[in-house]
């Protein structure tokens, strides 16, 4: 048998027997089983009691006595604010709110409250503006519109296709929970293997078995057949979960209907979910192997490799953002950049979908990266194969690359 | 394709003029030796002399700055790789691998299959007394034992030229003794076996030829007996009943524990002392022309240059 296929076949096997690969590949469908069961469980208990507050007023202005229940808050009426203050003080009312004399004039409310917050809690300033408004508009227009007023807003937004007809695929949130668990498990994998690699090249390199490799297969095939062997554990777990994945929504929107429901997964997203998990499995397995040549310890290799594991997750700190602000150029550049490309890309295929150009620009970058990095790796791996002990400054493997 | 004559007549190592410097020392310089079929060649030094970097020359692990190296009549290619053993200085295999699994496995890498493999290491496990390990853990194994993994691993794939880095360290006397008994096996098959080291004692048993090196330069190169012999001092060992008196010939005598050694002057010959001896019928339990050991020629060579 060739020998990079005999160096794959190690690396594969010995990866899909580790504890940690076979933990990470089943865990997830057997969280999500978990997670289904509990949700079952705790929405068919009973429906929890929402405890109502009360909240006093002082109302300098005058006018606002009606409405004084908004959902579960009763709205209580001081005299004036000492008195809300001893409310307060003696727990009879959580917070009171004060409407100065000239309040129709400049819009300030006073609020008091014992407890140490951010900022006015979103319910209650709903609350209190909800009273407000209600009183104002109280005999002047009718109940319903005071209500039509209160919330006037229920958008009902439907996707069109450009032939006119009702998109299969309507976006939201819905479509974007799927992609972002994969990029999320993604990163994680990523992470797993890189430690992988970079520890099990260190290992060689620490107990010489690297000599012995060596005095029967050349660098390429040493390292062509460990990046691949990775690459190829990689597949077999983002076949497992994908796999898993059709099954559990079915039992998720089975189970809990509502939002579950309105999951999709974004068109193209199977095989672009495909592509960029091996070429990202292949990126980090050649980016692991230099770390492995240029770090003369296990130990150190990790350290090494942290640097570019943290920058997997990058996309996912600015999800936030890219829900806000789809269209911001910084998503082009992360889709670009092969290193956060895998995650970027999953994470704008739920959201907006990606440019057709976009696309194929991120792909060749990949490819080419891994072919660079793959290329440099091997290059440098001999010169640093018996540096143990000391990690050469990065000022000697540029000039390395450059003489070597 | 080589002619029969010409692969039986092929060096198995020929080293030309190699030379590597790292950034802050020389590491070996301009040496050359060759090493033939069939023969064991010892490459000795103290520690720091250059003998691994030269052996890492020679598997194209490191690439030497200037000079040739040829391996059984090539430069080192795949298919030579694949009749070459290797015992590297410091030894390690998968620690969480099996010990059968660990061998099959680099064996591949030398192009056996998986069957003969298998076979081969059973059969090599029998003869080191280690078969009833071969399921186990290579980190649950002494490091001896470990050892004598390693050496199974280099010599399975039968290769034609063995190369041993430090073989006897950290081995006990017994072992030591099964790892030489298997090499002069391998030698009387044919193979040809380098073995570095820096005790130099351990080779003069083995040996037939040797390169002693120091500071990276050559000290002393070929037939050990010859160079014994060219080292041998003007002086004879002798353990003897009663009285010695004066010999003809013998200008002093140095007594040791157990035996005395008698110098000679230029002109008288050993066998000369030895059957003036005989004539006068001295009891005589040891007679031994008097050699230096590798040790003391090594000492003096160095003491020589400096």
């Amino acid at each position: 048998m060739n020998k990079t296929l005999l160096i794959f076949r190690h690396e594969f096997l010995h990866m899909i027997k580790r504890k940690a690969f076979i933990i990470m590949t089943l865990i997830v469908p057997v969280l999500a089983l978990i997670g289904i069961g509990v949700f079952q469980l705790i929405s068919t208990g009973e429906p929890p009691v929402v405890e109502t507050s009360t909240i006093g007023y002082v109302d300098e202005a005058g006018g606002f006595d009606q409405y004084t229940t908004q959902g579960y808050v009763e709205l209580v009426h001081f005299d004036t604010p000492s008195d809300a203050t001893a409310a307060l003080l003696n727990g009879d009312v959580s917070e009171y709110f004060v409407i100065p004399s000239d309040y129709l004039s400049t819009g300030v409310i006073n609020r008091y409250t014992l407890e140490r917050q951010l900022e006015t809690p979103p319910a209650i300033a709903n609350v209190i503006k909800n009273f407000l408004t209600s009183n104002m508009l109280a005999d002047k227009v009718p109940p319903e519109t005071v209500y039509r007023i209160e919330a006037p807003l229920g958008l009902v937004t439907t996707r069109l296709t450009e032939t006119g007809e009702v998109a299969t695929e309507q976006g939201g949130y819905g479509n974007v929970i799927i992609p972002a668990i994969f990029g999320l498990l993604l990163a994680l994998s990523l992470m797993l293997s890189s430690t992988y690699l970079v520890q099990g090249l260190g290992e060689e390199k620490e107990n010489r078995l690297i000599e012995v490799l060596l005095s029967s297969v050349s660098t390429r095939q040493l390292l062509t057949g460990k990046v691949l062997g990775l690459g190829a554990a990689g597949l077999v777990q983002v076949v497992v979960w994908l796999a898993s994945l059709p099954l559990l929504l079915n039992l998720a929107s089975s189970t809990f209907g509502g939002f579950f429901s309105t999951i999709q997964l974004p068109a193209n997203f199977l095989v672009l979910g495909i592509v960029y998990f091996i070429l990202g499995y292949l990126l980090f397995a050649a980016l692991s192997a230099g770390v492995g040549a240029i770090s003369p310890s296990a130990r150190e290799g990790q350290q090494l490799a942290g640097i570019y594991t943290l920058l997997v997750f990058v996309p996912l700190w600015f999800a936030s953002l890219l829900f806000v602000f789809p269209d911001s150029p910084v998503w082009v550049v992360l889709t670009i950049f092969p290193i956060t490309a895998p995650i970027a890309v999953m994470l704008r295929l739920g959201v907006t979908g990606i440019a057709a150009w976009e696309l194929a620009v991120s792909l060749a970058v990949m490819v080419l990266s891994i072919v660079l990095v793959m290329f440099l790796a091997i290059k440098i791996f001999r010169i640093y194969l018996l540096m143990y002990g000391k990690r050469p400054s990065w000022g000697e493997i540029i000039q390395n690359l450059r003489s070597g | 394709m080589r002619s029969w004559e010409e692969v039986v007549n092929m060096l198995a190592a020929e080293i030309s003029h190699i030379a590597k410097s790292f950034a802050d020392k020389v590491a070996v310089d301009n040496l050359s030796f060759s090493v033939a079929q069939g023969e064991m060649f010892g490459l000795i030094g103290p520690n720091g002399a250059g003998k691994t970097t030269t052996i890492r020359m020679m598997m194209d692990i490191l690439k030497p700055d200037s000079g040739e190296v040829t391996i059984l009549g090539e430069k080192l290619n795949e298919a030579t790789k694949n009749r070459l053993g290797y015992l590297p200085e410091e030894r390690g295999l998968y620690k969480k691998l099996k010990v059968l699994e660990s061998i099959v496995y680099l064996a591949s890498l030398k192009g056996v299959d998986r069957h003969s493999a298998t076979e081969k290491a059973n059969e090599l496990l029998t003869q080191t007394g280690m078969l009833a390990s071969k399921n186990k853990k290579i980190e649950e194994l002494s490091r001896g034992m470990g050892q004598i993994i390693q050496f199974i691993v280099t010599i399975i794939h039968d290769p034609q030229l063995l190369i041993l880095d430090e073989p006897f360290a950290g081995l006990d006397p017994v072992n030591t003794e099964l790892l030489k008994g298997m090499l002069a096996d391998l030698r009387n098959q044919g193979k040809a076996v380098i073995l570095s080291t820096h005790q130099m004692n351990q080779v003069e048993e083995l040996c037939d030829r040797i390169l002693m090196i120091n500071n990276g330069q050559d000290v002393l190169y070929g037939d050990l007996r010859e160079i014994k012999a060219r080292y041998r001092g003007n002086s004879v060992i002798l353990d003897f009943k009663g009285e010695l008196g004066e010999i003809p010939g013998v200008t002093g005598k140095r007594i040791h524990k157990g035996y005395t050694e008698l110098m000679l002057d230029g002109k008288t010959t050993p066998q000369q002392v030895l059957s003036h001896l005989i004539s006068r019928g001295t009891v005589i339990n040891r007679f031994e022309v008097a050699t230096p050991s590798l040790n003391e020629i090594f000492l003096k060579e160095v003491g020589k240059k400096s």
